[in-house]
């Protein structure tokens, strides 16, 4: 299969949208961070790491996504053992256990899990040939992501965790489901959502407390929300530019560089500069969904429209909370917070898309 | 994960020739419709989030730049009070009252205003400019707190210079601010508060603390502190950039801390500080049944007021220059030679290894020639024929060579340690010193020489290298007084007791308590001066020498070189209830340090006599009031002090 593809054939469209997106976020980490000494090196930091994700995105073009799809099993195994992996050796940071170091850097292993699973569905869904998903397959489905899921919820990490499931839902709706299953599993979500409750630690209560009633906690996240939003509505339609976001250089914004770099970006670059953004975002979904409109199989199909799915999520979570309408659950911006692993595991998943592009003209 | 069967099953590979896992051609026009759904939903989602941003930024804007204009967030701590300090029956010894502190609001600090600030409030400059440093990674509206409980100079000085044209980042919160009993009454027991130092942050102790706190630094405030802190609370509300409050944000209430009970008893503890007064030295007084300190002074004190917050340098060094060191709790932390208080000690051990026995007899000519050296006897006259009884009553020093030489200085400090000399008796206060039980590998260890037999004969009355804390012999002579139950002595009335049990033969103890009952109620005895009318009180007396003290050795002569006396008693000789320990530095003789004793005993069993019938009073009252008649049976005083 693997036959010579020219450089030309990669999807040059998706690249330049990633890179312009990322330069964007470098700028607005180097803008959020410069004078605070603890994070000034996060900018060149994140530069390092975009250019490590551009080769990791070539070199995961280059492997036929076939060969890829035969390991998923392997894959999903050491990604289970990596999480376990955690609990035992994982630094605790912010009262969670998410990085394993290797090496100096600190890997979040639940990251990159985002990438077996897409994977590991796409393998699943690509083999059944049925009009609709039967009842085992969504309780094999349902297990196979539900493991990883659990382990990072117990690390723990509600936001990671949660990004996992738009992945399976995708998938799922485009396998074929009947209306009545999903009726039962939204019915049986609900029953459990009570008991859920129950198990979730505190901070994470008073988050969703604080998000339906921000009033509540104005110390805690719902004062995040509140200094987000006035930082949003401070950006006015052209925003007070670069460095001169009053909400982002007097620190009223939490982490301005990483999960709130939204709000920063939008206090200093105002309604356009988050149209022209959210206009990039839209056209590098658009341009994965057409990667998978044009894949030549299935499994090529499940995977793009596996790694769109999650990237929509990030987006509507992300920067619904940084506006107000989500809660916030700590999950970063896609390309633009600083962060190694987030850059990372998705220009692996951007490596894919284009693996899958790469192969269309198969025979 | 048998994840290809499935497909194995359902359809063969339309190209058989073709190995690779996954049937490569079936076509995925079945999901067109559902991906163009998705692209929909996609489209939705982004509409929704731009209509979000053109809400807050476009539509309302004036509503939040507004609310940035007023973003001046501030947040003022609400300081906890400490727990107050109480005595056994509740009465308060260490209370707060307000003050006031300052604090820094960060949003408005200018840099160049530091220096004068840090002038009016006599700090330093430069320790000042490194705290405001180590908040800058800190949010902007997060202030600091630079001084608590400001003088009155201080007050004025902010006062009058934070308006907005001078310096307007200064800002006063309300405090407590500890107030400690005058005189230095209890003073090394109860210790004092001051601000964390960075030293102490850096250690494991303080790591949970931060810049600013108030903390315990001695005595029961240090080592309760985690029980006395309260947690502090935070208001924050939205100023505008003029200072003026819009609303509140948040409001957190101070947790105060929790209120802390003693053993101390006041009455006792105000006698024994009279007792002491300009004298040096320390008093305990236990209860030997519990462990329970009813009174603890050390002289010369300090004033623990002076330290609340900061101290002034000139206090310091009036302090610091004091050649008796006031800040020394001697109770727990003087170490001396036990002198003859050591005897009894002696006494129980030579019974309980059988080097004597009630035949045993010395003659006392005023002294005695051991390993060619010459020791004397206090008495020069001599004491005659001794035996145990007249040998303790009369602190024969001969007698107890004797005793000491026949042991050998192994056996002395099995039972030195034993009783708990030579290490801490765990009593719940910091810094604690061990005393010393010398030994012949403890000469070995420190001196790398062999122990000679003419070293012991010393130590056989108390002095040689042997040093032992005023409360470690309250609680050794205690526990002898129990028949050998060793409590661990504590302050705080929950705090964990504990006791050790060692069985010595109850025979033995009661001829050596016989001995000491005999040293202040007898004829001959050392103590008489501790004698109270109806009550079995025993002591024994101590004159210890400073001369062999190495530390006091190079100091100067006169009043310095004078022996120090001491005195430990205890009463009811066969089920006592106090034991006092006094140590009179330089007072020369033992039996200059009994009427302190004396004196904190009997206010002791005043008190038990006085509340004892007011029980009993009212219990002949409660049994009239229920109309029972009962045979005439009221508690009868035992010990009335006026009999």
């Amino acid at each position: 299969m693997a036959q010579y593809r020219s450089f030309r054939d990669l999807d040059w469209a998706l690249i330049i949208i990633s890179i312009a997106i990322c330069g964007i976020g470098v700028l607005q980490i180097f803008s959020a961070t410069h004078d605070t000494p603890t994070w000034s090196d996060a900018w060149w930091k994140q530069i390092v790491y975009i250019c490590a994700g551009i080769v990791l995105l070539w070199a995961v073009s280059k492997i036929d996504y076939h060969t890829l799809l035969g390991q998923a099993p392997l894959l999903y195994v050491l990604t289970i053992l990596a999480l376990l992996g955690t609990f035992a050796v994982g630094k605790m940071v912010f009262g969670s256990r998410r990085w394993i170091g290797i090496g100096g850097f600190h890997l979040q292993v639940s990251e990159f899990a985002k990438l077996v699973i897409v994977l590991l569905v796409a393998r699943y869904l690509s083999g059944v040939k049925g009009e609709q998903l039967e009842v085992r397959d969504l309780v094999r489905l349902g297990g196979l992501v539900g493991l990883p899921l659990l382990l990072v919820l117990a690390q723990p990490d509600l936001g990671t965790s949660l990004t996992y499931l738009p992945i399976l839902a995708v998938g799922v709706f485009l396998a074929g489901v009947r209306w009545k299953y999903v009726l039962t599993i939204a019915v049986g979500i609900g029953l459990m959502l009570p008991v859920g409750w129950h198990f979730l630690k505190d901070y994470q209560k008073a988050r969703l407390v604080s998000f339906l009633d921000p009033s509540q906690d104005p110390k805690g996240s719902g004062y995040q929300v509140i200094q987000s939003k006035i930082a949003v509505g401070q950006g006015g339609m052209w925003g007070r530019g670069v460095t001169r976001g009053t909400q982002t250089q007097l620190r009223f914004l939490p982490v301005p560089h990483t999960d709130f770099i939204f709000s920063a970006f939008a206090e200093e670059h105002g309604f356009v500069g988050i149209v022209v953004v959210l206009g990039l975002y839209f056209l590098l979904l658009m341009q994965i969904v057409q990667n998978a409109q044009t894949s030549p199989d299935r499994a090529g199909m499940y995977i793009c429209m596996g790694v769109a799915a999650l990237l929509l999520f990030h987006l509507l979570v992300n920067v619904g909370m940084v506006v107000g309408r989500m809660p916030v659950t700590g999950i970063p911006l896609p390309l633009m917070s600083a962060g190694g692993s987030n850059i990372l595991s998705m220009f692996l998943m951007l490596g894919l898309v284009n693996n899958v592009r790469l192969r269309r003209f198969v025979n | 994960m048998k994840l290809l069967e499935t497909d194995r099953h359902q359809t063969p590979p339309d190209h058989p020739e073709q190995l690779a896992p996954l049937d490569l051609r079936d076509d995925i026009k079945f999901a067109a419709g559902k991906i163009a759904l998705f692209q929909y939903v996609a489209v939705g989602i982004f509409v929704f989030l731009v209509a979000s941003f053109w809400d807050l930024q476009v539509r309302n804007p004036e509503y939040y730049s507004e609310a940035a204009l007023r973003n001046s967030v501030k947040s003022l701590p609400i300081l906890a009070p400490r727990g107050k300090i109480l005595d056994r029956d509740g009465r308060v010894i260490v209370d707060n009252h307000s003050s006031y502190s300052l604090i820094l609001n960060r949003q408005l600090l200018k840099p160049e205003h530091l220096r004068p600030i840090a002038e009016g409030l006599n700090m330093d400059y430069e320790e000042l400019l490194r705290r405001v440093h180590r908040f800058d990674s800190r949010p902007k509206y997060d202030p600091i707190i630079i001084k608590q409980e400001l003088s009155e100079s201080e007050l004025a000085f902010v006062d009058s210079h934070r308006d907005p044209q001078t310096f307007p980042e200064m800002e006063l919160i309300h405090s407590q601010r500890r107030l400690y009993p005058h005189n230095g009454m209890a003073a090394h027991v109860i210790g004092y508060v001051g601000e964390v130092s960075e030293q102490e942050l850096n250690s494991p102790e303080f790591a949970k603390y931060s810049q600013g706190d108030i903390i315990g630094k001695a005595g029961i405030e240090r080592q309760y502190n985690d029980q006395l802190i309260g947690i502090d609370g935070q208001r924050q509300v939205w100023v505008d950039n003029l200072g003026r409050e819009h609303g509140v944000l948040g409001l957190k209430e101070a947790t105060p801390g929790k209120d802390l009970q003693l053993t101390l008893d006041l009455d006792l503890q105000a006698v024994a500080e009279l007792a002491m007064e300009n004298r040096r030295g320390a008093v305990v007084a236990l209860d030997p049944r519990t462990g329970e300190v009813l009174a603890m002074v050390s002289r010369p004190a300090y004033d623990p007021n002076k330290f609340a917050g900061r101290i002034k340098a000139s206090d310091w060094k009036e302090i610091a220059n004091n050649p008796y060191n006031p800040m020394l709790n001697r109770a727990i932390q003087a170490q001396f030679a036990p002198g003859s208080t050591f005897k009894p000690i002696m006494a129980l051990a030579g019974l309980e290894t059988g080097v004597i026995d009630d035949n045993f007899r010395v003659h006392c000519p005023g002294g005695a020639s051991f390993y060619g050296h010459y020791f004397k006897c206090w008495q020069k006259g001599g004491h005659g024929t001794v035996e145990l009884h007249k040998a303790i009553e009369q602190s024969c020093d001969v007698y107890f060579y004797n005793v000491g030489n026949r042991m050998g200085i192994d056996t002395i400090a099995k039972y030195a340690e034993l009783v708990g000399f030579g290490r801490k008796t765990g009593i719940d206060l910091p810094n604690e010193a061990s005393g010393l039980v010398p030994s012949s590998s403890w000469k070995m260890r420190n001196f790398r020489q062999k122990w000679y037999a003419g070293e012991t004969i010393s130590v056989a009355i108390g002095q040689g290298a042997t040093t032992v804390t005023p409360i470690q012999l309250a609680t050794a002579i205690g526990g002898i007084a129990m028949g050998g139950i060793f409590h661990t002595p504590h302050l705080v009335k929950e705090a964990q007791q504990s006791a050790r049990k060692v069985d010595f033969n109850l025979d033995n103890i009661n001829k050596v308590t016989y001995g000491m009952y005999a040293v202040v109620n007898e004829g001959g005895g050392t103590g008489g001066r501790a004698r109270l009318p109806g009550l079995d009180v025993c002591g024994k007396t101590g004159s210890a020498q400073l001369a062999s003290n190495q530390l006091l050795k190079g100091s100067k002569a006169g009043r310095e070189m004078k022996d120090n006396a001491w005195f430990v008693g205890f009463a009811p000789w066969h089920a006592p209830e106090i034991v006092v320990v006094a140590l009179f530095e330089n007072g020369e003789h033992g039996y200059l340090a009994a009427p302190i004793v004396r004196d904190v005993m009997k206010a002791y069993f005043d008190k038990q006599f006085r509340m004892r019938a007011n029980a009993a009073a009212k219990s002949r009252i409660d049994s009239m009031g229920s109309l029972i008649q009962k045979p005439e049976a009221p508690a009868k005083q035992e010990f009335g002090p006026e009999e």
